[in-house]
């Protein structure tokens, strides 16, 4: 089990190589890209080991090897007898133990704080995800970010924002979980400002940063309190993962109720600011003033996920927090069901392709977050799964549509149109993404989505059934969007400098490209080259089949089994079989929206410029152009009521009531400083420090007469002395 | 037995030694003189033994030997001293070593 057991060096060498770029980046050959690829590569090889391994301990586990050690018990010292024979009564079917590795960090005041791993089946499928999108996204980078002024510096953020993703992924205890979460908002914050000479850029950066710190204040409140629950349900607190789910799933000590609802509020708080939830999604679309690459790694497999890895993995929490298995209606289901439909809205008036894909991030997190508070743990982390590679390949063929179709713009009615006959590939890749995404059978998406429909309506969330299926319309329909106005349609670049689309460079050679020496100033739009095209198939080949982990049509359930938490710790999870009629609904919603948007563009049926001529659908259209006026409620309504009353009654109370307490304490302190000075300092304790010095200085200079130096004197002080003892001793007697 | 003229002998031995070490300049000398004051306790130490009589006179005895070889360990190291410092100044007179004096 060496994969597993050392799993924590996937983590460390990506962290190694951020030092490393850092260091001596800008002196290696390639400036530091080649550094890493080759750490990220590295840690792929060993996810990769990682799962394999764990497929194997999954199988063992089955053919009925159970071990029964308690190993994660032992660790909080607790006999759980009762959970063991529940557990082979067959309901959970065999149980397999995550692996643990994990050593004391430092103690403080008889509380043990460790540092270590859990591997098991979640933390090993996102650290294959991890690994393999920030692999994609450091050999697509080689290209895109070409000649870029800071790139080592780049390639260094890259590697450090990897490093932190998988820190978070394979923490064992939540407070390390907390570390490696900071760690990837302040590499967000980097990468999205990567560009900071330009001021939108640096706002943007700032406002992530501080959006999704908003959240993170829930975070630390919510780590703070599952060491609370650990301790009501063990009896000894700790920040222990594992003991914090069984302690929450109820198998040792009740654990008060009203604990874990704000423990799983606060939480939702953290999820809600770092997964792009409403409402504090603001920061995702602007976060799209990062580099490309950057956004497909937020966006697919770091950052934004994180916060869907949380409540996957703290599940139990929210389970029993929010009484998810019991309700019709809980809030974070309410919280990913709104940002299904409002994200989905919002992505039908942005011209920029990647704040579409944006608002289509947060909806399918929404997706995830709504499957999690139904109760579909598994189809929120396969969704997760599936979502990673068809947007990760969905943002990467947008960067290079704007890398060599666009002139590195992302607007697609002023620069884009009609890219399907320059750019074949990309357009075929970026077909198969959004096929993928709009839930198109067989690609993963369907999979996916289908799973999660099914669990809104086996669970009694009907409405979430049906906001669900609503979303999947819409999501249909705003990708058809983009691509009619990307690739279909005339070529609106044009009007650029020195730009005449040359087809016949772009159609027969592409990959000439390679060769080019000016790569940065073509003329028309072309494909790109090979080290973009190379990610972009990857990445579509998993989103063809990814899904077929799970296809549950075809009793393929190796996904479910893979990931199923160790069920001695975890809530017991809901299974559903496949229906075939939801399936074929929620294709045909799917294809429905397709084609309402294909009539729409294609064919101009319907009403066209509808918001240009009805007052209504004006309103509407201002409304979401301008995201539902909650940029302007933050910083006109919230920011301003602080900055302005709040910071005049602030100031008054500064002026009349501190200043003066300072004032008068600062006299007050100088009278009574003068006192002691004066005093206490000069006469008392100087004149007792100057008398013993005196006292000494003058006994010793009568003493060290007697030091004469001469050996017999000295014999003779003796002998006097023990004669004036004898003397007084014979007196005495 | 009498007592008394073994405690006068010893009380004559320490007498002298004592008027020695105070009284000689000469380091040797001195050294000389440490070992009539140890060779007075010795006869004290064994004369209060057979005093006494049974244990005691061996217990008297034994004590005498372990200070014969303690006397012949502290000469050994004294006279190594004295002549350290004879062949440093050329003298062993007490009165020159004094360079620790304060």
């Amino acid at each position: 089990m060496f994969f597993l057991d050392n799993a924590w060096l996937v983590p460390l060498i990506p962290a190694l190589s951020f030092v490393v770029i850092l260091l001596f980046g800008k002196r290696m050959p390639f400036k530091g890209s080649e550094m890493g690829i080759a750490a990220v590569g590295a840690s792929f090889v060993l996810a990769c080991g990682a799962a394999v391994q764990w497929i194997q301990r999954v199988g063992d586990a089955e053919e009925g090897g159970t071990e029964h050690a308690f190993g994660a018990f032992g660790a909080f010292g607790r006999s759980i007898g009762r959970i063991g024979e529940e557990a082979t009564e067959g309901e959970h079917g065999p149980i397999v133990e995550s692996v643990h590795n994990s050593f004391t960090w430092f103690q403080n005041g008889g509380i043990d704080l460790h540092v270590g791993i859990q591997i098991d089946g979640l933390s090993v499928m996102m650290m294959f995800v991890v690994t393999l999108i920030s692999l994609l996204v450091h050999v697509y980078s080689v290209d895109y970010m070409k000649g870029d002024r800071r790139f080592t510096y780049f390639y260094a953020a890259l590697s450090l924002f990897t490093a932190s993703m998988l820190l978070l992924v394979v923490a064992d205890n939540t407070l390390m979980l907390l570390v490696g979460w900071e760690l990837v908002g302040v590499c967000s914050f980097m990468l999205i400002g990567h560009w900071w000479e330009e001021k939108p850029n640096s706002d943007a950066a700032i406002k992530a940063f501080l959006t999704t710190r908003t959240g993170d204040v829930g975070l630390l409140c919510g780590v703070i309190m599952t060491y609370f629950v650990v301790q009501q349900g063990t009896g000894t607190g700790s920040f222990n993962i594992e003991a914090l789910n069984a302690s929450a799933a109820g198998y040792l000590n009740p654990v008060s109720g009203t604990l874990l609802f704000w423990c799983a509020a606060a939480l939702l708080l953290a999820i809600i600011g770092k997964s792009g939830q409403f409402p504090l999604h603001t920061w995702l679309p602007d976060a799209m003033a990062g580099p490309t690459p950057v956004s497909a790694l937020i966006h697919a497999a770091t950052m934004v996920v994180a916060g869907v890895y949380l409540g996957a993995r703290v599940y139990p929490v929210f389970y029993e927090g929010l009484n998810i298995g019991e309700a019709n209606i809980n809030l974070m289901a309410a919280v990913g069901g709104i940002t299904v439909l409002i994200g989905a809205a919002l992505a039908f008036v942005q011209d920029d392709i990647k704040k579409v894909l944006a608002y289509s991030t947060i909806s399918q997190l929404g997706y995830m977050v709504m499957a999690l508070g139904v109760g579909a743990w598994t189809a929120a982390i396969f969704h997760l799964f599936t979502h990673a590679f068809f947007k990760a390949l969905l943002f990467l063929a947008a960067g290079s549509v704007s890398h060599s179709g666009a002139h590195h713009s992302f607007d697609m009615k002023k620069d884009m149109g009609g890219l399907r006959k320059y750019m074949p590939q990309t357009y075929v890749t970026f077909i198969i993404g959004t096929a993928a995404l709009m839930g198109i059978f067989p690609l993963a998406g369907f999979w996916s989505k289908d799973e999660i429909l099914l669990g809104a309506s086996e669970g009694d969330y009907t409405l979430f059934l049906v906001v669900g299926a609503v979303g999947a319309l819409m999501t249909a329909a705003y990708m058809t969007r983009c691509i009619y106005l990307t690739f279909f349609g005339e070529y609106r670049g044009g009007d650029h400098a020195h730009a005449t689309p040359h087809v016949d460079e772009a159609e027969h050679q592409p990959d000439e490209d390679d060769r080019l020496p000016d790569h940065g100033h073509h003329g028309g739009p072309h494909e790109s080259n090979r080290w973009i095209l190379a990610p972009l198939w990857v990445l579509a080949a998993f989103s063809v089949f990814a899904g077929f982990f799970n296809a549950t049509w075809f009793d393929i359930e190796k996904f479910t089994e893979w990931t199923a938490p160790n069920a001695e710790v975890f809530v017991e999870l809901q299974h559903h079989e496949f229906d075939v009629l939801l399936a074929l609904i929620s294709t045909a919603i799917a294809l429905f929206g397709a084609a309402l948007a294909y009539a729409y563009y294609w064919r101009g049926l319907g009403p066209q410029r509808l918001s240009e001529r009805n007052g209504l659908a004006r309103t509407g259209k201002q409304f979401l152009v301008n995201k539902y006026y909650l940029d302007v409620l933050y910083t006109d309504v919230i920011v301003a009521f602080v900055k302005g009353p709040l910071a005049r009654a602030t100031y008054w109370v500064n002026q009349n009531v501190i200043d003066n307490v300072l004032n008068y304490a600062g006299k007050g302190a100088m009278v009574f400083g003068r006192f002691t000075y004066d005093v206490l300092d000069q006469k008392v304790v100087d004149g007792a420090v100057n008398g013993i010095g005196t006292i000494t200085d003058s006994a010793g200079s009568e003493v060290r007469k007697i030091q004469t130096g001469r050996l017999q004197f000295y014999a003779f002080m003796l002998v006097l002395a023990v004669g004036v003892f004898a003397l007084a001793l014979w007196i005495a007697a | 037995m009498l007592l008394n003229q073994f405690l006068l002998l010893s009380a004559f031995l320490f007498g002298t030694g004592i008027y020695g070490v105070l009284t000689r300049k000469h380091a040797v000398l001195v050294l000389m003189s440490i070992e009539l004051m140890l060779a007075a306790v010795n006869i004290n130490l064994v004369a209060f033994g057979a005093f006494r009589g049974g244990e005691v006179a061996v217990v008297g005895q034994v004590f005498a030997l372990f200070v014969l070889t303690i006397a012949a360990a502290e000469v050994g190291v004294g006279l190594a001293i004295v002549l350290l410092i004879y062949r440093n100044s050329h003298s062993a007179d007490l009165d020159d070593v004094d360079s620790m004096k304060g």
